[in-house]
């Protein structure tokens, strides 16, 4: 039986080689695996072996022929028929079948614009005020601690690993008691070593754990950054679905004070860009410890942006072991009618400072906390704009690629009609953290920043 | 390839030759067969393949119990074959196919099973490392018996990462066992010429994790090191580090400009130290072994290539629905 050796195709983009070398000649006899050729192109050299047991007919192209098509034939071996199983030759159909119209396809369905991962939208319903259960006032610290220790009685796959969070009771003091109450088992000191430490956790969850991951502040976690992205965020597509990763990475995050460029960064818009996170960047402290819960017990990878300055602000938390916060929910933190005001995170102190400021010169302002800024519920976005017409942006993050580039960019597109004046985006300046008091007040955003802009919106 | 030798404890059975043959006579032709379907097309991108490195993967496979956990970095079809994977579903995969064992989601460097305990196919050097301390770090928390082998390259050994989840894994007693594959080179780089230490089994020592060298072209011997270093790590010692010089017959990927090494190098492994070749003349020097029993092992394999490789063009590909699943659970 004969059977063509085929010119391979050593890359998707190659088209045609060069036969640099005949290692057979007509006759030889040759054996699955044997080298029978040495083929070229610009970028990489390549061996052609027997795919079959049996004797060399013919060399068809000489050696060091150029051009030549991949797919073409090279050379016929004569093979024993009795030892097959496949056809002889493999068959031209076979290379040159139709790959299925699946570009078509893609393209017919695909959406006018990217479309962005969101979980099914959570029921429009409204939140249900603090007020309904008992509530404490408590501070963001307490909170974020009373939801770790919650849950880590309620499921015991639930630990905590990090630098400082045992012995030392957390670098910002979040993880306090937690160690005592759980022991070393469940509260885990880690060496300075963040991209270490972020790979094992992910590897606790491949395995069935739920590992709440503390960076002392996201400004480490830089060093993590493969790990958070390529292995924690990635897996479960490329897994088609097997290999969930349950985890949270949870840490201060923004500008905390006068500590200079490397520590004052908040990385909101970052991870926001990563399809398979979910984002959170809460405000309040029931939000901390609703979210956080939630996160803990969310099967996805889950980055929860803390920020060191609210840790001490205190809000009205439902004692209720069972209260959440469900991800994916923005807050419409006051009602209002002349401008809707998008915040998140620490920009949401100096929007509510600001909309007292526009009180005072009349302008009734509607404010909308995210919390949730992956998948972020728009819906609530857009619908206050249709209201108000008005939009105005508030983040410390920079101004390139920012969150508020993203909700201006949903505006336009699904409220463009609604619109009375350009929406506009109040950030940090585009510049590294400055340490001298005078410059980094200059830095950060400010409520007369926000004032400002609003000003400009309403035309007032 | 100068490695440690160890007094044998006991001659292999002709049934354990016989494991050791099948499992990496099946990588082998399953490889070349992944090789010519590249080379018709339907692979695409990176495809890294294993021939040469048979040996170390079977070995290793043949202590370990049920439950054992694996990892390792993108030259990952021999260790999915050596775990019981099936090799249509390696073989779709890597075709992009939807009976794939990612439904076509992650291709040649992306593959899991749940089932088999085969934590993947990683893409970036070194990353699988501290992921497989994690595994091992669940087994601890859950206090199973189980343990995990983290395989990775000459060329990962010089990754920072790899030095923190050493410090870890020895700290926390993890019983993870780091399979540093020597192949000698990482892509054109030889280790020579990228490490100033190329004897990567010392680099545990200052974690004070035990290790050995290991001839890791004689699947006997890898065997032998591999039960070793499990029993150390089930008895609750922490890791331990096998260095396995070992031998990539083809090219890094399937484009490699095959100019960093010479051809009479590669012979030279080939024709000498070919851990398939080894086993089957140890098996035809025992009495009860002859040419056409091994005749029916390879007849017996191509066929299961061979389906594979059919299977993995008739499968479809993905719906295009999922295209957006799997994104989040
Ligand atoms: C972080 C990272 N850097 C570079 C690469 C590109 N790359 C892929 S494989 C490889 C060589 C690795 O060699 P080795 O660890 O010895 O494994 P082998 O390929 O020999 O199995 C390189 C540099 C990568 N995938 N990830
Ligand atoms: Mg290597």
């Amino acid at each position: 039986m004969k059977f063509e050796v085929l010119m391979p195709s050593l890359s998707p983009t190659m088209e045609t080689g060069t036969l640099t070398k005949w290692l057979v000649a007509a006759g030889d006899s040759v054996s699955i695996g044997d080298l029978v050729a040495e083929i070229e192109t610009d970028k990489s050299t390549m061996e052609v072996d027997a795919q079959e047991d049996g004797t060399v007919l013919e060399l068809l192209v000489a050696e060091g022929s150029e051009n030549i098509p991949i797919n073409t034939p090279i050379a016929i071996l004569e093979i024993d028929g009795d030892e097959m199983s496949i056809p002889a030759s493999p068959p031209p159909e076979v290379v040159t079948e139709a790959p299925p119209k699946t570009s078509e396809v893609i393209t017919e369905a695909a959406p006018k614009t990217p479309e962005v991962i969101t979980e099914a939208a959570p029921p429009p319903k409204v939140e249900q005020p603090h007020g309904v259960s008992e509530t404490l006032r408590t501070d963001v610290r307490t909170a974020l601690r009373d939801a770790m220790a919650e849950e880590m009685r309620r499921d015991e796959m639930v630990f905590l690993m990090g630098e400082e969070v045992a012995e030392y009771q957390g670098a910002y003091k979040i993880s306090q008691g937690l160690l005592e109450e759980f022991g070393e088992r469940r509260v885990v000191d880690t060496p300075i070593t963040e991209h270490g430490f972020t790979g094992l956790g992910v590897g606790a969850a491949f395995a069935g754990l739920r590992p709440i991951v503390e960076f002392m502040t996201f400004n480490f976690a830089m060093q993590a950054m493969d790990q958070m992205i390529n292995s924690a965020a990635k897996t479960l597509y490329m897994s088609g679905g097997q290999m969930g990763c349950p985890i949270v990475f949870r840490g201060p995050n923004g500008a905390a004070a006068r500590v200079a460029a490397q520590h004052s960064q908040d990385y909101a818009a970052w991870y926001s860009h990563i399809p398979g996170l979910k984002v959170i960047q809460p405000f309040s402290a029931a939000d901390a410890k609703g979210l956080l819960k939630s996160a803990i017990r969310d099967d996805n990878p889950v980055i929860f942006l803390e920020n060191e300055i609210l840790y001490s602000h205190e809000s009205d938390v439902p004692i209720d072991e069972d209260f959440t916060v469900p991800i994916g929910k923005a807050r419409i933190w006051q009602q209002g009618n002349d401008v809707t005001l998008v915040s998140f995170g620490i920009g949401m102190s100096h929007t509510l400072r600001a909309a007292e400021m526009l009180r005072d010169i009349g302008i009734d302002a509607e404010i909308i906390d995210l919390r949730t800024l992956r998948p972020m519920d728009t819906a609530t976005v857009i619908e206050s704009v249709k209201k108000t017409n008005r939009c105005v942006t508030i983040e410390e993050g920079w101004p390139v690629c920012s969150i508020g580039n993203y909700v201006s960019s949903v505006i336009m597109q699904e409220a463009f009609d609604w619109l009375d004046a350009p929406v506009i985006n109040c950030t940090g300046k585009d510049v590294p953290m400055p340490y001298a008091a005078n410059l980094e007040k200059l830095a950060l955003i400010s409520p007369n920043d926000i004032v400002e802009a609003v000003r400009s919106v309403t035309y007032r | 390839m100068a490695a440690q030798r160890r007094r044998r404890t006991q001659k292999p059975t002709k049934d354990e030759l016989l494991g050791y043959y099948k499992s990496m006579l099946l990588i082998r032709r399953f490889e070349e067969k992944a090789g010519q379907l590249y080379g018709m097309g339907h692979i695409g991108g990176f495809c890294h393949l294993y021939i040469g490195q048979e040996a170390v993967v079977t070995g290793l496979e043949a202590v370990a119990i049920k439950g054992d956990k694996r990892i390792t970095a993108y030259r990952d079809h021999g260790h999915m074959l050596a775990c019981g994977m099936h090799p249509n579903g390696v073989m779709a995969e890597l075709t992009g196919r939807q009976g794939g064992y990612s439904c076509g989601k992650g291709g040649s460097m992306h593959m899991f099973s749940k089932e088999r305990h085969f934590y993947g196919g990683h893409g970036i050097v070194g990353a699988q490392v501290p992921i497989g301390a994690g595994l091992a770090f669940a087994d601890k928390y859950l206090q199973t018996d189980n343990i995990t082998f983290t395989y990775f390259g000459d060329g990962a050994a010089n990754q920072g990462q790899i030095y923190e989840t050493f410090n870890m894994a020895s700290l926390w007693k993890l019983p993870v066992i780091f399979v540093i594959e020597n192949n000698q080179y990482a892509m054109g780089t030889s280790t020579e010429r990228a490490s100033s230490t190329p004897e990567f089994h010392t680099r545990g020592a200052a974690f004070e994790i035990p290790s050995e060298m290991v001839d890791g072209m004689d699947v006997v011997a890898v065997k032998e090191a591999g039960e070793r270093a499990a029993k150390h790590c089930r008895g609750g010692g922490g890791p331990y580090i096998l260095e396995l010089l070992t031998y990539r017959y083809r090219g890094h990927s399937m484009s490699d400009p095959a100019k960093y090494r010479s051809r009479e190098e590669v012979q030279k492994v080939r024709g000498e130290q070919d851990p398939i070749d080894m086993v089957r003349v140890r098996l035809l020097a025992l009495k009860s072994v002859n040419e056409d029993d091994i005749k029916k092992i390879d007849k017996d394999i191509r066929a299961l290539v061979n389906s594979a490789a059919d299977f993995a063009k008739a499968s479809p590909e993905p719906d295009v629905k999922e295209l957006y699943t799997d994104v989040y659970r």
